[in-house]
């Protein structure tokens, strides 16, 4: 009984963090790729460079998420409170 | 333990190579790794073995590595220091670069084994950990070996109430990395899992070339982070 309590609030808080993780990087890469555009539209010769830079700060961004992925899949499959 | 089963995605099950009741090997990941390690050292040996004026192919592939991680060296750390830590961000570079390719080129699935499956090495959270603490010794061996004991002035700047934040960044720079690297490798491999699951034919293969590109960035950016963690302590 306490087992499947556990389960499924494992699920819920995993569905949550995933969920959640992804809502602040999502702002903040829409915000990155507009700042980048612009960028783009008044210096066209840049273009390289502001790729360059775009899609690292992109996955620095990306990796908010995954932070949120880790909790989620270690929730999932290796549940410290199930006994 | 208990885990959950969805189409045959698992997370956390390994080939386990016991030698006694304590000390056991991941046995998938210590062979991919040790494939992807004897590859790249067979490649970098038999690719400079001559070097000519005019490079040839292997060395013309080698020569754009080395300008890579050159410049990743040289913009974190400065000109002066860059050539003492090329080697170690180069290696880290060249590893994780080489086991996310071969997690996500070679198809490891039409190989069976016994329990757990063959993939990235990086896609066990071990292999990542180790790398994020060889990043942290190394951080802390070059700043001990270029400041020396005023290394430790480090922990009450800018002030001395920074010192709690200082000591606690310490910990949490390996384990971002840690996770940071893992997370994305299993994520992708997450991906193409479930999209093969539902549609086999044709529709993973655009999430399979994200993946593959993703893979290649994370090497860049597990390589940037360790040179820049050095380049933040010798600066």
């Amino acid at each position: 009984m306490v087992d499947s309590i556990v389960s499924a609030a494992s699920v819920i808080a995993a569905a949550i963090a995933v969920g959640f993780a992804g809502v602040g990087p999502g702002i903040g890469q829409g915000n990155a790729a507009g700042q980048a555009v612009e960028g783009i539209a008044r210096q066209p010769e840049a273009e390289g460079k502001i790729r360059g830079t775009l899609l690292l700060s992109l996955a620095f961004m990306e990796s908010l998420t995954i932070y949120g992925l880790v909790v989620a899949l270690s929730v999932l499959f290796a549940n410290p409170f199930l006994g | 333990m208990h885990s959950f089963l969805l189409s045959k995605i698992e997370v956390g099950s390994h080939l386990y190579v016991n030698f006694s009741d304590s000390l056991h090997l991941h046995g998938e990941t210590i062979f991919v790794s040790t494939l992807v390690v004897t590859t790249i050292c067979l490649f970098l040996i038999l690719g400079t073995r001559d070097l000519n004026k005019v490079p040839g192919n292997s060395q013309n592939v080698l020569e754009v590595i080395y300008d890579l991680v050159k410049s990743i060296a040289v913009t974190q750390m400065g000109p002066s220091y860059y050539s003492q830590f090329l080697p170690f961000v180069a290696t880290i570079f060249l590893f994780v670069l080489g086991s996310n390719v071969a997690g996500a080129l070679i198809p490891w699935k039409l190989i069976e084994i016994p329990s757990g499956e063959l993939a990235a090495p990086t896609n066990d959270i071990n292999t990542t950990a180790c790398l994020a603490i060889l990043t942290s010794i190394a951080y802390f061996f070059a700043g001990l070996k270029i400041k020396g004991l005023g290394f430790f002035k480090r922990y009450i700047k800018p002030a001395i109430f920074f010192l709690p934040l200082n000591i606690v960044e310490d910990f949490s720079k390996p384990l971002s990395l840690n996770f940071r690297l893992f997370g994305n490798v299993v994520a992708d491999e997450l991906t193409v899992a479930v999209i093969c699951s539902l549609v086999p034919i044709l529709i993973p293969l655009p999430v399979m070339m994200l993946g593959l590109f993703a893979s290649c960035l994370q090497a860049l950016i597990f390589a940037t982070l360790a040179a820049a963690y050095i380049g933040e302590v010798i600066e």
